[in-house]
């Protein structure tokens, strides 16, 4: 069984993990729709700023956000107005997640709006459904698996988020101490070995049912979008 | 309760232009591939813009380029029945009938469910998803799912083109039934001389 100790940095890991997630995710599901649907040059452009968090250091990405959510940043002190601080907060923890695994959701939600068949979404037109019916009762439901894919899948990658965290927010027990964060605090403890090994355990645990998840969804997706027809 | 169409639409280097009227029956769209057939019955559906022209159905301008007239595709009532069925995969053959009937205002219906199903004799299939049926059995429910849509026209794209031979006669006889005993006008396309003959009232060649 897992300590009490254990048991806060893995519940702190899903917190911070579940907030990123969840709220980026509107966000990412736009983009990712401008992504698939647009048609202007200018998305070259946007596409290349989706993926910088995949291909920057981490620790840069930690950078920037201090820069911008510091005490003395531009939407530091927009906030700090509001009463809202993310500085060496586990809020602040959640916000580089999201940043970190806002690619990976845009790259498969993008997939998976652009897998549907957009034939599909002009015979609902003649059928009488407006453009906004055709979205909620075709288009949604069939990128769905793949939408949900892209949310696990970003949540595995929050999990596992250590560079821009630590850079944006530091390595406080029970604020911002998240499973890497804590695995990498006991590995500087020299009495730390047994925690590293329970805490890596369930790391692997976490992302393999996460990725397990997310292939049977993909799989759901291609037998709807491709597999639908051939049956015919 | 006929459909008049006049329309020109270039596409690159190809002009399709049309112009006739016809009244109840089937009207046949008679010609080799690409001479742009499927894009005429687009143009009717609102699926695709003509360059110019007027498009009325049943008494009602779908399209007219002088008055400025373009209605959206889910306001023109033409129930069209694609060459590839287009079912929606996700959901079942009930669902796929009842999606046209449930956004239709009551007084445009003029079938119910258990009418179309005793008329296609689709009514064992109801509680089956689109991947099940064959291509016959998803002809019909595409068929269904037109009527019940509250078309006051059918535009048909080659339905028969994907179906083997004894599935063609099945249909065919459907459709026959369609023009005669449902009175509704049809817009029928298809690149098979017998088969237009057999169907048509008027056959309206384009090349």
């Amino acid at each position: 069984m897992p300590s009490a100790q254990e048991l806060a940095i893995v519940a702190l890991s899903l917190k911070v993990s579940a907030v990123a997630i969840f709220g980026i995710a509107p966000l990412a599901f736009g983009v990712a729709w401008v992504l698939a649907r647009g048609r202007w040059a200018g998305l070259v452009v946007l596409d290349a700023v989706v993926h910088l968090p995949l291909v920057l250091p981490p620790v840069v990405v930690g950078w920037l956000l201090l820069l911008a959510f510091g005490a003395q940043g531009p939407l530091g002190r927009l906030l700090a107005d509001c009463g809202i601080t993310l500085m060496f907060r586990w809020t602040g923890a959640a916000l580089a997640s999201a940043v970190m695994a806002f690619p990976l959701m845009v790259r498969a939600m993008r997939l998976s709006i652009e897998a549907v068949d957009r034939r599909l979404e002009q015979a609902a037109r003649t059928l009488g459904a407006s453009r906004w019916r055709v979205f909620v009762s075709v288009t949604l439901p069939l990128a769905m698996p793949g939408v949900l894919a892209g949310l696990v899948l970003g949540f595995a990658r929050s999990l596992g988020e250590f560079g821009a965290t630590i850079t944006f927010v530091s390595n406080i027990p029970d604020e911002t101490q998240t499973l890497p964060l804590a695995i990498y605090a006991a590995l500087q403890t020299p009495s730390g070995d047994a925690l590293v090994t329970r805490l890596a355990l369930i790391s692997v645990t976490l992302s393999l049912a996460a990725l397990v998840v997310s292939e049977i969804l993909a799989r759901r997706m291609t037998r709807w979008n491709g597999g639908g027809r051939h049956g015919y | 309760m006929g459909i008049e169409i006049d329309v020109t639409l270039r596409r690159g280097d190809a002009l399709i232009a049309t112009r006739f009227a016809s009244e109840a029956g089937l009207t046949a769209l008679f010609g080799p591939s690409g001479a742009g057939k499927t894009s005429v019955l687009d143009m009717v559906a609102g699926l695709l813009r003509p360059d110019a022209g007027r498009i009325v159905v049943g008494g009602q301008v779908l399209f007219d380029s002088a008055a400025g007239i373009d209605l959206a595709p889910e306001q023109r009532r033409c129930g069209y029945v694609f060459q590839d069925y287009r079912l929606f995969p996700h959901k079942s053959v009930e669902a796929n009938l009842l999606y046209g009937w449930r956004l239709s205002a009551p007084e445009q219906r003029w079938i119910s469910l258990p009418e179309v199903c005793s008329f296609l004799g689709i009514g064992h299939l109801l509680a089956r998803m689109p991947r099940q049926l064959s291509g016959g059995e998803a002809q019909r429910v595409a068929i269904g799912r037109a009527l019940l849509s509250g078309a006051r026209c059918l535009l048909m794209d080659e339905p028969l083109s994907s179906l083997d031979a004894a599935r063609r006669g099945e249909i065919m006889a459907l459709i026959e039934r369609i023009r005669d005993d449902l009175r509704l006008p049809i817009l029928y396309v298809s690149h098979d001389r017998a088969e237009v003959e057999r169907l048509a009232g008027r056959i309206i060649a384009l090349d």
